[in-house]
C-alpha cells in the first residue's frame, strides 16, 4: 500500500514539476533562450506574494492577480532589453547573461531576506487540507489543485498557441523570422509576448511550491530550474505534454527513491534523468532522434 | 591549418605568416621573472598575502579551464564545480589512505580528467543551453552520491588529514608553492593546446564553428578534448581548495558560486583570449577583498558587472586593451604582415561572428 501511495503522491507532484517546466519549454521553443534564472524568477515571485499578503493582507488567491501580472510585465520588459539584447549577439551571450542574473538573483535575495526559508502561508483549509482513500492514502488537496492547474496552464498554452492571434504570431516567428518580418511581424515584441506567457507561468510555478512547501534564495536553482530541466528531458524537448508525462516520470522516482529511503528522494530523480539521458536522450515522447 | 607553409613557398606575393610580434621575447622572459618574483614571495610577504594569492590562483585556474570551454569550444558549462568536488574529494580520500596531500593532488587532478570522459559522453548529447543545465543537474548527482558514504564524512564533510605535523609556517609556503606551480601548469597547458594543430581548430571553431566543421576540422574531437583538460584542470583547483581550507564540505566544494566566480572572472576579463581570465581574475580578486565585509556582494557586484561587460564589451577589458593597443601577450594566432607594413592581426581578430 505504501508504494501505491508512493505512486500516487509522485504522480501528482509530477504537476508541480510540469508547471516549473512549461515557461523554460516555451522560452527555448520560441525564442531558443534557455533561461538559467528560471527557477531563481520564481523565487523572486513568491516573495513577491509573500510581501504583498504581509502588507496588504489580502487573502492568499488575490495575490496571485498582482503577483501574475507583475511578472508578466517583468517578462516582457527583461526580454525587451536584456535578452534580447544578448540574443542580438548570440546564443552564448543569453546563456551568459542569464546565469549571471541567476547569480545576482539568488544573491540578493540572500542579501536582503537572509537564507530563511519561508512559505506562503494560506489558511486555506482547501489548501492545507486533505482527504484519505483507504486507510492508508492521504491525498492533500492542494496536489490535486496544483495538478489541475498544470493541466489547465498546459491546455491553455496549446489553445493559445494554436488558435490566438498572439499565438500564431508567436508560431509563425518561432518557425521563420525572416519570413514573419517580412508578413509584418514585430518579432521583439512578439518574443516579449511570449516571454511575459511564460513568465506568467513561472510565477505560478513559484506560489505553487510556496505554498507546497518552503521558499529560499536557493530554492530556484537547486530544486524548481534543476527539476524543471530534468522534467523536460525526460518528456523530450519542445513537447507540452511530453512535458506533463516528463514532471510525471520524475515525481513518481522521487517518491519510490523517498520509499527506499528519505534522503534518496532527489537523487532517485536524477538517475533516472541520467538513464533517459543515456537510453533515450530524445525524451520519452519525442519521435525524433537527436536533441 | 596549411597556411603558413603555403604562404612560406611563396615569397613572391610579398607579404609573411609568422607567430610572433617583435615583443614575445620579452613577454617570455617577462613571464619568467614574474613567475620567479611570486616563487619567491613566502619569503617576502605576510602569510595572510599569500593566502589571498592562493585564491586568486584557484580562481585564475579554473577561470582558464572556463575560457577553454565557453570561450574557444562554445561549450557554456554550469557544472564544473562538478569537478571542484571531485578533485577535493581525491584530496580527502588519498589522505584518509596515508598519501601526502600534495602528493595526492596531481592524482587528483589526472583522476579528474579521467573521470570528465563518462561524464562528457553523457551530457555531450546535449546542445548549448541544455548542455549548461546538464552539467549542472550532473554536478549535484555526484555531490548526492558522495553525500551518501558516510566514511568520508556524508552530508557533513570531514577536516583533511595527513597535515597535521606540518610547522605552520612551512603549510602556508608549500600551499603557496603548489597553487602557483598549479595555475603556472594550467597556463602553460592552455597556451601550448591552443599553439597545436588543435589549438587552429578551436580558434576557428571560437570565430565560426559552421565554417570550421565545413573545412574538416573535428569538432566533437576537439570539444571532448577541451572537456577533459578542463576537468583536469578544476580538479586541481578544487584539491587545491581542499588543501587550502584543510575542510572539505560536500556544499561548500559541489557549489555552483565556483562556476560563478569562474564564468564572471572570464567574462569580465575578456572570453575566448588567454589573458582574459588573468585580467578577470585580478578585477575579482579586488572586488572581493574591497567588498569582503559585506558576504554576497562582491558576487552580487561581479554578476552585474558581468553581465554589462557580455552585452556591451564582448570581448571584455582584454579586448578593449587589444582593440587599442593590438598586443597579446601569448602568441597563440598566427599575423600575416605584408612587407614593410606594420603588424596587422587577421587570423588572429577574436569575435568574428
Amino acid at each position: 500500500m505504501a508504494w501505491v501511495n508512493a505512486i500516487i503522491q509522485g504522480v501528482l507532484t509530477g504537476g508541480l514539476y510540469a508547471l516549473f517546466a512549461c515557461g523554460l519549454s516555451l522560452m527555448f521553443g520560441v525564442m531558443k533562450v534557455v533561461n538559467l534564472a528560471h527557477g531563481d524568477l520564481a523565487v523572486v515571485a513568491g516573495y513577491i506574494a509573500i510581501g504583498v499578503i504581509t502588507v496588504t493582507h489580502v487573502p492568499v488567491l488575490w495575490s496571485f492577480l498582482i503577483v501574475v501580472p507583475v511578472m508578466a510585465a517583468l517578462g516582457y520588459a527583461l526580454q525587451r532589453t536584456v535578452i534580447q539584447g544578448a540574443l542580438d549577439r548570440s546564443v552564448l551571450t543569453t546563456l551568459l547573461v542569464t546565469f549571471g542574473l541567476s547569480v545576482v538573483i539568488e544573491n540578493a535575495l540572500l542579501q536582503f531576506f537572509t537564507a530563511n526559508s519561508r512559505a506562503i502561508g494560506t489558511g486555506l483549509p482547501l489548501v492545507s487540507g486533505s482527504f484519505s482513500l483507504g486507510s492508508q492514502i492521504q491525498i492533500a488537496y492542494l496536489l490535486v489543485v496544483i495538478f489541475a492547474v498544470a493541466v489547465v496552464v498546459l491546455l491553455g498554452l496549446q489553445y493559445f498557441l494554436s488558435a490566438s492571434r498572439y499565438g500564431r504570431l508567436i508560431r509563425a516567428v518561432a518557425d521563420d523570422r525572416e519570413a514573419a518580418q517580412l508578413a509584418g511581424a514585430d518579432h521583439r515584441h512578439v518574443f516579449g509576448i511570449a516571454a511575459a506567457v511564460a513568465f506568467g507561468t513561472v510565477a505560478l510555478a513559484g506560489l505553487a511550491y510556496g505554498m507546497y512547501s518552503q521558499l529560499s534564495p536557493t530554492t530556484g536553482t537547486d530544486t524548481i530550474l534543476l527539476f524543471a530541466f530534468a522534467a523536460v528531458v525526460i518528456g523530450g524537448l519542445g513537447s507540452l505534454w511530453g512535458t506533463l508525462l516528463g514532471g510525471v516520470v520524475l515525481g513518481v522516482a522521487q517518491q519510490i527513491g523517498a520509499q527506499i529511503n528519505i534522503s534518496y528522494e532527489v537523487l532517485a530523480g536524477y538517475l533516472v534523468f541520467l538513464a533517459v539521458l543515456v537510453l533515450r536522450p530524445q525524451g520519452l515522447t519525442s519521435r525524433r532522434a537527436g536533441a | 591549418m596549411s597556411l603558413a607553409t603555403e604562404t612560406g613557398t611563396r615569397p613572391a606575393t610579398g607579404f609573411r605568416v609568422t607567430r610572433s610580434q617583435r615583443n614575445v621575447a620579452w613577454t617570455g622572459a617577462g613571464a619568467l621573472i614574474v613567475v620567479v618574483v611570486l616563487a619567491l614571495f613566502p619569503y617576502i610577504v605576510y602569510s595572510g598575502t599569500t593566502a589571498v594569492l592562493v585564491q586568486a590562483a584557484i580562481v585564475l585556474t579554473l577561470a582558464s579551464m572556463w575560457n577553454l570551454l565557453a570561450g574557444y569550444a562554445g561549450l557554456v558549462s554550469v557544472g564544473q564545480q562538478a569537478f571542484v568536488g571531485l578533485g577535493a574529494y581525491s584530496v580527502l580520500i588519498l589522505a584518509l589512505h596515508g598519501t601526502s596531500p600534495f602528493a595526492a593532488l596531481p592524482v587528483a587532478a589526472i583522476g579528474c580528467g579521467v573521470a570528465a570522459l563518462p561524464l562528457w559522453w553523457l551530457v555531450s548529447r546535449l546542445r548549448s543551453g541544455y548542455f549548461a543545465i546538464a552539467t549542472w543537474v550532473l554536478a549535484a548527482t555526484i555531490m548526492l552520491i558522495i553525500e551518501r558514504f558516510s566514511s568520508i564524512g556524508g552530508g557533513t564533510g570531514m577536516p583533511l588529514p595527513g597535515l597535521a605535523g606540518y610547522d605552520p609556517a612551512l603549510l602556508t609556503a608549500d600551499t603557496y608553492w603548489a597553487a602557483l606551480s598549479v595555475t603556472v601548469l594550467a597556463m602553460l597547458a592552455v597556451y601550448l593546446l591552443l599553439r597545436s594543430r588543435l589549438g587552429l581548430v578551436l580558434t576557428a571553431m571560437r570565430d565560426d564553428e559552421v565554417a570550421a566543421r565545413s573545412s574538416g576540422a573535428r569538432v566533437g574531437l576537439a570539444r571532448m578534448l577541451v572537456f577533459v583538460v578542463a576537468g583536469a584542470g578544476c580538479g586541481a583547483a578544487g584539491a587545491l581548495l581542499a588543501i587550502s581550507q584543510l575542510q572539505v564540505q560536500p556544499g561548500a566544494v559541489f557549489s555552483v558560486q565556483w562556476t560563478a566566480e569562474m564564468a564572471f572572472a572570464t567574462i569580465i576579463g575578456g572570453l575566448g583570449t588567454i589573458e582574459g581570465p588573468i585580467i578577470g581574475t585580478a578585477v575579482f580578486i579586488v572586488l572581493q577583498q574591497t567588498l569582503a565585509s559585506y558576504n554576497a556582494w562582491y558576487l552580487i557586484v561581479l554578476g552585474l558587472v558581468a553581465i554589462a561587460v557580455a552585452l556591451f564589451a564582448r570581448r571584455g577589458l582584454w579586448g578593449l586593451v587589444d582593440t587599442h593597443l593590438n598586443v597579446r601577450l601569448f602568441p597563440v594566432g598566427y599575423w600575416v604582415r605584408l612587407a614593410a607594413e606594420r603588424p596587422r592581426g587577421l587570423l588572429t581578430r577574436p569575435w568574428r561572428r
